[in-house]
């Protein structure tokens, strides 16, 4: 499969790998995807005091469309409120990367990490 | 940048320069390019020759008669013929079908066509090493049972299939068996003097010669008799017609010839690359060969590195030319059959990637290979959030997911 070199660019290099604690106050994690379907995201958010992501973490199995998905929103997430990162959309994800058709699910998947890790980070404050 | 190492001889192989260079007297005026159903003149003379000549050498390698062999265009048509030929020309007799999951698409979309047309086929299921279990086989037989198609190796997993009591089982129950020999030619002794097989595919191109070439053997003694599917001259003892394909043809022979001379010192050599990369694997961890390692071709290795992706995995290796079972290197969007038929999960078989290694791999690419591997899978993992869990002592199996 050809892939846009922005897609190699974050499969190669991907930005902002790793996790985070997920008991420290301020994290979010959103993880989506099932090992059956070939991909699983791990998206984490560390969130300051004002609702700014100060931080974003990503762990992903899945093909190099699903990596740099991940990897692109990470870098996107970063210095956003919350409304702002939940506004971000599966169809800029797959613009940005130029994503065939049949990769577009992992655009999707890239969508609903964040506002997974998002509604988590909303669940701990309020309880 | 240089061409990646190949790995792939079980999706094809190189055309042996050695054929390659016969092939090319059979094309231009000046070489032997005359229709072997010519009868009037010599450029058809010779060119019947040199199909005999051919026909004799792929019959010489399984050790049948050379008025066994019929020319198709490779190992799908041959399929096609003996399957569907032998069910229509049986069909008084009955229109029950006996196959497997793990078949090559080519037997398994043929039998679909048949259920169309009104035949019941049953799918065995291999057990997990991929071998079919003898007793289900024959618990699954009928009165009306007219056709048994079982592959000889496997194209995924390289794993063999005991033709030789298949053969006698069927025979003792007077049902026709076909096999697909495509992936074992070359590679592993067959004696059609011994097994009783009626019926069996080849395909050159397989065994280092050229695509669009291939044949059925269709026994004699017992005769097996076939309804044609490609109606036209009569060629072929009327069982396929067309005008022969020389050059294709010789080089089929000239394939097969060496395949005979050469095929145990080579199968020697490729067995120890074999074991070579997988000994080199040895100290991964989550690491699952797929398929018996023991019943088993030489030149195919097939492996599941767990908890990473395979089409990443292909990303990342694509110095090297191997093939995966996973989801996303396929059109369809599911993971490989024949792992998911022989038991495996579909994190397994999203993770497998075929090795399949040929007589011009050498020591340097499996070394090479080894170590590419070892490295991008330790990076991807890194990657992988199911690898941290392992880690942690999770089992993803008892995790909800959300299937999308």
């Amino acid at each position: 499969m050809a892939y846009s070199d922005k897609v190699m660019d974050h499969y190669e290099n991907p930005r902002n790998v790793g996790t985070m604690d997920n008991d420290e106050s301020g994290v979010g994690t959103g993880m989506v995807g099932a090992p059956a379907c070939g991909d699983v995201m791990r998206l984490q958010i560390k969130v300051d005091e004002q609702g700014v992501i100060e931080d974003a973490k990503f762990k992903t199995y899945g093909c190099g469309s699903a990596i740099a998905s991940s990897s692109l929103v990470t870098e996107w997430v970063k210095g956003k409120t919350l409304e702002e990162a939940g506004e971000i959309k599966n169809t800029d994800i797959a613009e940005e990367l130029a994503l065939p058709p049949v990769k577009i699910h992992c655009s999707v998947l890239a969508e609903d990490a964040i506002k997974a890790a998002i509604t988590d980070y909303k669940e701990k404050q309020s309880s | 940048m240089s061409s990646p190492i190949y790995l792939d001889y079980s999706a094809t192989t190189p055309v042996d320069k050695r054929v390659a260079e016969k092939m090319c007297h059979y094309l231009t005026m000046e070489g032997n390019f005359g229709n072997p159903a010519s009868r009037s003149h010599q450029y058809g003379w010779d060119a019947e020759t040199a199909v005999e000549e051919a026909r004799v050498n792929v019959a010489a390698l399984i050790n049948a008669d050379a008025k066994e062999i019929v020319w198709t265009s490779g190992a799908t048509e041959s399929d096609n013929l003996a399957i569907k030929g032998a069910a229509h020309f049986y069909s008084k007799r009955g229109k029950h079908i006996i196959t497997s999951k793990t078949e090559h698409k080519a037997v398994l979309d043929t039998c679909r066509q048949l259920e169309r047309e009104g035949y019941e086929v049953t799918y065995l299921d291999p057990e997990e090493d991929g071998i079919i279990d003898i007793a289900k086989l024959e618990a699954a037989m009928r009165d009306d049972t007219i056709l048994v198609s079982i592959m000889h190796v496997n194209n995924e997993i390289g794993v063999i299939q005991d033709i030789e009591a298949i053969g006698e089982l069927c025979r003792s129950r007077k049902i026709i068996f076909h096999v697909d020999a495509a992936q074992s030619a070359g590679k592993t002794e067959i004696d059609l003097q011994q097994l009783k097989v009626d019926l069996m595919s080849f395909s050159a191109h397989k065994v280092y010669g050229p695509k669009g070439i291939g044949a059925l053997y269709v026994r004699r003694k017992p005769r097996i008799r076939i309804e044609a599917q490609m109606h036209g001259g009569g060629h072929e003892r009327g069982m396929r017609s067309g005008t022969l394909a020389t050059h294709q043809i010789v080089g089929m022979g000239e394939a097969f010839k060496i395949a005979k001379e050469e095929m145990v010192d080579e199968n020697k050599r490729i067995l120890a690359l074999r074991d070579r990369l997988l000994t080199g694997f040895n100290d991964m961890e989550e690491l699952y060969v797929n398929g018996n390692l023991e019943q088993r071709v030489p030149h195919n290795l097939n492996l599941s590195f767990n908890f990473v992706e395979g089409e990443s995995l292909l990303m990342a290796i694509d110095s090297l030319a191997v093939s995966s079972g996973s989801a996303c290197t396929s059109a369809s969007l599911e993971p490989s059959y024949v792992l998911r038929a022989i038991g495996r999960n579909d994190e397994l078989a999203h993770s497998s990637i075929r090795f399949s290694i040929g007589r011009f791999t050498t020591e340097e690419d499996v070394d090479f290979t080894i170590n590419l591997l070892k490295e991008k899978v330790d990076k991807l993992r890194l990657l992988s959030p199911l690898w941290d869990m392992y880690k942690d002592g999770i089992d993803i199996s008892t995790i909800q997911w959300n299937a999308h």
